[in-house]
C-alpha cells in the first residue's frame, strides 16, 4: 500500500501535490493500492477533490491541525501510518515536507529519500533518483528499511501523467488524540512581507542575474540588457540575500514562479530552487563561464564565456535592431 | 544561553565532481572544501545572539579529519570552543548517520538553542537537522529568517514558499534550521585568527558507525532533458548569431 500525503490551502489539493501522486502511481509496485491522506480543520471540500481523482481519502479533521505544525503533522501522519502500515510515503518536497517529515522518519526509524526526480523499479526494488553536488550529479539510490518516506521535486513528474480512477474513492475518517501530546510549536497566521512592487509572472521577456555577476555595480551591464531587450530584471536568490537587487526580483522557490516568453539567464548557475522558479520559461538562453552549470540542462541556447564581454555585445546587438 | 551550531565542510561551488570508479562517489582528491553556505549563517546568528544574550558558542562539525579546517575557520570568526565527531566514513554519511552521531557526541552537553543551516551544498539532503531535533527530543522549526529569544522561548520567522513568512513560538531548548540570507555574514579578523589558535577542539570518535537509511547504487552526471544549442564564437559573433536565432526560430524578441 502507497499512501501520498496532500498539501492544500484549506480548499484546493495543490498543483505539487498531485505531482506527487503521478510519482507515487509511477513507484507503487504493481496492484498496489494508493491512500490519499489530508490534514486539516474544514477540509472536507479538500478531501473530496482528492477522492474524486480516484483513490481512497483518509481524512484527519482537527482543531490541532487548523495552521500547519509540525508537531502535529507528525502525530497526524504518524497515525495514518500505524493504521494503514504502507510500504512507501510519498509527498511533495516543499518548506511543509522538509519541516515535518524528517522528524517523522526519525521517529519511525525509517529512511526519507528526498528531492525525487525520477523512480524506476528493478526487480523488487525501488530506485530513487535524487540531484548531489548541486545538481551537478544525480544519484541513483534505494532506501534502507520501510516504510520507505519520498518527497518529490516540484515539477520533476508530471501531474497530467496521473492515472484517474473509474470512479470516486471513498473518504474515511480518521481520529487522532492530539490532546494527549499537544504541539510544541505555536504558529500565527502566514503573512506576506510588503506587497509586491514588480509582478515577475506578468513579464514576456526577463534578464536574470546570479552569482556570477560578481559586484553590484556590475547590475548595470545586465540592466543595460534588459532594457535593450524589453524585458524585467530578475535575480536568484543570493543576489537579493546580499541587497544588490530588491527581494521581490527573486525568481525561484521562496521568491516568484515565472514561465515568459524569453528567459535570459547570465551567471546563474542553476541551483534547483532557482530553476523550480523558471523552467517553464518558453526559450531559456543561459550564458556563464562554467560549461558543467546546471543551467545549461534547462537552457535552449548556451553560451560558455565571459559575462562581461557577451552581455554588451548583446547589447549592441539588440540596439541595431 | 549555551548555543550549538551544526556545520558541514562541503566542497566548494567551482569543483566539477568526477565520479570514481565505482561510480557511487565522487573522487575527493581533486575537491577543495569550504563551508556550507547556510551553516556560516547559522554561525553569524549563533554569534549575534551571544552578544545579545550572553554565553556560549560551540560548533559542531561530523567528518574526517579534513573538517578542522572549517571547525578553526568558525573559532576565529568567534566560536568559543569546537566538538570534531572524527571518523573516514562520515565523509559520505546520509544525513541519519551524521544525525545519530552528533546527538551521541552533544546530548550530555545540555544546549538551549542548536542551530544549523537548511541544507547541505553537496548531498542536499535537507534532513539533518529536523532528525538531531527529534533524535534530542527537542522542538524544531525550519527555514528561518529571523530569531527572537525573551523569557525562555525562542519565537522565529519561517520562511515559507512564494514570498509568505509565518512567526512561530517554542520552548527552549530548541533546534532551528537557517535560511542563507538571514543576516550579513562577519569574517576573521586577524586577532580571531590567532585567539582561535588557543581555542579547544574536542575530538569525539564514535564507536561504530550508525545504519545507513540510504543507498546509493550509481552516481551520474545527470541526462539532458532538453536539446541546448552551444553558441560559439567571438562575444559579437555569439551575440549576432543568438539575436538571430531568438528571432528567427525562437521568436522570442
Amino acid at each position: 500500500m502507497t499512501l501520498v500525503v496532500l498539501e492544500h490551502d484549506g480548499t484546493r489539493v495543490s498543483r505539487a501535490s498531485w505531482e506527487a501522486v503521478a510519482a507515487a502511481q509511477q513507484m507503487a509496485a504493481p496492484g498496489d493500492s494508493l491512500v490519499c491522506l489530508v490534514l486539516g480543520q474544514g477540509v472536507d471540500a479538500v478531501a473530496a477533490e482528492a477522492a474524486a481523482a480516484g483513490p481512497a481519502v483518509r481524512c484527519v479533521d482537527d482543531p490541532a491541525l487548523a495552521r500547519y505544525t509540525p508537531d502535529a503533522y507528525v502525530a497526524g501522519v504518524r497515525a495514518a501510518v500505524d493504521a494503514l502500515q504502507p510500504q512507501l510515503v510519498v509527498m511533495a518536497h516543499t518548506y511543509q515536507a522538509r519541516d515535518f517529515a524528517p522528524a517523522l522518519a526519525a521517529r519511525l526509524g525509517a529512511p526519507l529519500v528526498s528531492d525525487v526526480i525520477g523512480a524506476r523499479r528493478d526487480g523488487g526494488a525501488l530506485l530513487l533518483r535524487r540531484p548531489m553536488f548541486q545538481g551537478k550529479l544525480v544519484a541513483e539510490v534505494k532506501a534502507v528499511g520501510t516504510p520507505a518516506f519520498v518527497s518529490c521535486q516540484i515539477g520533476a513528474f508530471r501531474a497530467d501523467s496521473m492515472t484517474r480512477g473509474s470512479g470516486a474513492g471513498a473518504v474515511e475518517r480518521l481520529t487522532v488524540d492530539f490532546a494527549g501530546s499537544p504541539s510544541r510549536q505555536v504558529a500565527e497566521e502566514p503573512f506576506r512581507e510588503a506587497r509586491q512592487a514588480v509582478d515577475l509572472g506578468q513579464a514576456e521577456r526577463i534578464v536574470a542575474v546570479g552569482r556570477g555577476i560578481k559586484a553590484q555595480e556590475h547590475i548595470a551591464v545586465a540592466e543595460a540588457l534588459a532594457s535593450a531587450m524589453g524585458a524585467e530584471l530578475a535575480a536568484s536568490r543570493p543576489i537579493c540575500d546580499n541587497g544588490w537587487l530588491p527581494m521581490d526580483r527573486q525568481v525561484g522557490s521562496s521568491g516568484q514562479t515565472v514561465a515568459p516568453k524569453l528567459y535570459v539567464a547570465l551567471g546563474v548557475s542553476g541551483a534547483i530552487q532557482h530553476l523550480v522558479g523558471m523552467k517553464g520559461s518558453r526559450t531559456i538562453v543561459a550564458i556563464n563561464k562554467d560549461p558543467d552549470a546546471p543551467i545549461f540542462e534547462v537552457a535552449d541556447y548556451g553560451i560558455v564565456g565571459d559575462l562581461f564581454e557577451i552581455v554588451p555585445a548583446l547589447t549592441e546587438e539588440l540596439k541595431k535592431r | 544561553m549555551k548555543i550549538a551550531v551544526c556545520i558541514k565542510q562541503v566542497p566548494t561551488r567551482e569543483w566539477h565532481p568526477r565520479v570514481d570508479e565505482a561510480g557511487t562517489w565522487v573522487r575527493e582528491g581533486d575537491a577543495s572544501h569550504e563551508l556550507n553556505e547556510p551553516d556560516a549563517y547559522a554561525l553569524e546568528e549563533a554569534l549575534r545572539l551571544r552578544e545579545s544574550h550572553g554565553g556560549e558558542v560551540v560548533v559542531c562539525s561530523a567528518g574526517p579529519a579534513r573538517v578542522q579546517q572549517v571547525l578553526r575557520e568558525a573559532l576565529a570568526r568567534g566560536a568559543d570552543r569546537a566538538v570534531h565527531v572524527d571518523a573516514e566514513w562520515l565523509g559520505r554519511a546520509d544525513a541519519f548517520v551524521v544525525a545519530d552521531v552528533l546527538h551521541d557526541a552533544l546530548r550530555e552537553e545540555q544546549f538551549d538553542l542548536i542551530l544549523t543551516g537548511l541544507q547541505s551544498d553537496d548531498q542536499g539532503h535537507a534532513q539533518m537537522g529536523v532528525v538531531l531535533a527529534e533524535r534530542l527530543g527537542v522542538p524544531h522549526s525550519t527555514i528561518i529568517m529571523q530569531v527572537d529569544v525573551a523569557d525562555g522561548r525562542l519565537r522565529v520567522k519561517r520562511e515559507l514558499e512564494a514570498g509568505w513568512f509565518q512567526w512561530v513560538t517554542m520552548p527552549l531548548p530548541a533546534l532551528i534550521t537557517i535560511q542563507s540570507g538571514i543576516n550579513q555574514l562577519r569574517y576573521a579578523t586577524l586577532k580571531g585568527i590567532m585567539a582561535a589558535k588557543k581555542k579547544e577542539i574536542r575530538r569525539v570518535v564514535p564507536e561504530a558507525a550508525p545504519p545507513a537509511r540510504l543507498e546509493i547504487v550509481e552516481l551520474a552526471a545527470p541526462s539532458r532533458s532538453k536539446q541546448t544549442t552551444m553558441l560559439t564564437g567571438t562575444p559579437g559573433q555569439v551575440a549576432a548569431d543568438l539575436v538571430r536565432r531568438l528571432s528567427d526560430e525562437a521568436r522570442a524578441l
